[in-house]
């Protein structure tokens, strides 16, 4: 299945005179020094980034929601920026209405020992929507799931968009929504009668389980379940 | 060899001299169930390793009949429910609760377990007791081992009072087929009733 595996070892484009790696002393609040790759991406994006900050040493970019998945497939690709793991997607919604919605994608480069953090911004009232970069880095998957599941935000290219964290027939809305009550918005006993209502046994889909390597070794039972078409919840 | 040979088992002579006793049949049988109660340790937080301190070597619940752990349902009678148990969860402890043979019964443990603790959210059940019914309550954030320990002797002390001419305490309950409970919904609004007014709250106070 996998193509053979290329050992990286973190720092190796810096060249062997590159300077060890040590913790930052007295990082400024704003301001300091700005991650290379923002120049990179101004020259090579003209006009898709927004605006670029650093805090705590730490470099924000924000982008073209349009050109966001472009963007950070050539922040992958390219021989002099190798952005090759993504450590977190996630959203941020802010206190004050007039404020757009926040999609985050933290990337890091090991080759570089870079730190990019990549955000587009969804205005309220506009399709919740982003792209997906699951084709760029598979561990999008969950992170992905867990972002529409608890922010309702939908990852255009995602190849099985499903709730993460909650269950998949949970009605209450996006959780983690500023206007989402603390308790949830049903009466306790209702909650209780919809998460009872669910089948525990009833939770995987053919993708979770890659069937085409274990549809062999599964138990009977789920064999029929699944060969009949069935996938997951209820 | 100097031993004296085996004797016989079948021409062993009574000699009518063997002590013996009486006692109550429900005497007999609750003292045997409750020194040696089978637990599942249905674990989901910090109250699990509070649980595994108490089955460890220094409070070791083995003293009171408890060596073997059970990690099946279905070969247990105690379940302790051990931290908080999200919605997302209920079909699945009380799946577990449903497997188990009587008889049984459940120590909810810790205030996470009891009555949803620190955790008033969309996500948490409110105590298990509205999945499933619980002979003791444990509380505690997480409970010391001692509290358990406390706990497990109450249960004990339940245990040995039961009259096995009460015919309804084997009685599996069955849940109510509409709405999947055990107790009404009226009354689990009515005990997961916010303090104050948080039921409208919200985290910007929009």
């Amino acid at each position: 299945m996998s193509n053979g595996f290329t050992p990286v070892v973190a720092g190796h484009a810096l060249g062997s005179d590159a300077a060890a790696p040590a913790t930052p002393k007295n990082v400024p609040h704003r301001g300091g020094p700005q991650n290379p790759s923002v120049d990179a991406l101004r020259q090579q994006f003209a006009g898709a980034v927004v605006r670029a900050s650093v805090t705590w040493g730490e470099t924000t970019v924000v982008v073209d929601r349009a050109r966001a998945h472009e963007i950070i497939q050539w922040l992958h690709d390219d021989p002099t920026q190798r952005y090759d793991y993504l450590s977190d997607v996630t959203a941020v919604e802010f206190r004050d209405f007039e404020q757009p919605i926040e999609v985050v994608w933290h990337l890091r480069s090991l080759p570089f020992r870079r730190f990019l953090r990549v955000k587009i911004e969804i205005v309220k009232g506009t399709a919740m929507e982003a792209p997906s970069v699951w084709d760029i880095y598979k561990s999008a998957d969950w992170l992905e799931r867990e972002c529409y599941d608890m922010f309702g935000i939908t990852f255009t290219g995602h190849p099985d968009l499903r709730r993460l964290l909650m269950w998949e027939q949970y009605k209450e809305g996006y959780p983690l929504r500023k206007d989402f009550p603390l308790r949830g918005r049903f009466s306790r006993s209702e909650q209780l009668r919809q998460a009872l209502a669910a089948n525990p046994e009833a939770r995987y889909s053919k993708e979770e389980l890659s069937i085409a390597d274990a549809f062999e070794d599964l138990p009977g039972d789920m064999k029929r379940r699944l060969g009949t078409g069935e996938v997951t919840g209820e | 060899m100097g031993l004296s040979p085996r004797p016989e088992p079948n021409l062993i002579e009574t000699t009518g001299n063997e002590p013996w006793i009486t006692t109550k049949l429900d005497a007999f049988v609750n003292w045997g169930r409750k020194n040696s109660l089978w637990p599942m340790p249905f674990g989901t937080a910090c109250c699990a390793i509070e649980f595994m301190a108490t089955a460890a070597s220094k409070y070791d619940l083995a003293r009171f009949g408890m060596e073997r752990q059970a990690f099946s349902p279905r070969q247990a009678d105690l379940l302790i429910c051990a931290g908080r148990v999200p919605f997302k969860l209920a079909p699945v402890l009380r799946r577990i609760w449903q497997q188990m043979p009587q008889p049984k019964w459940c120590i909810s443990m810790g205030a996470c377990a009891s009555s949803g603790g620190m955790f008033d959210n969309y996500a948490v059940v409110q105590g298990i007791d509205s999945i499933i019914p619980v002979d003791v309550y444990v509380p505690g954030c997480p409970p010391r081992p001692e509290g358990l320990l406390y706990g497990i002797m109450m249960l004990q002390r339940k245990v040995g009072a039961e009259r096995s001419s009460d015919k309804s305490l084997r009685n599996e309950m069955e849940p109510d087929p509409k709405s999947q409970l055990y107790i009404a919904p009226s009354v689990i609004d009515e005990v997961s009733e916010p303090f104050g007014n948080s039921v409208h709250q919200t985290r910007s106070g929009l």
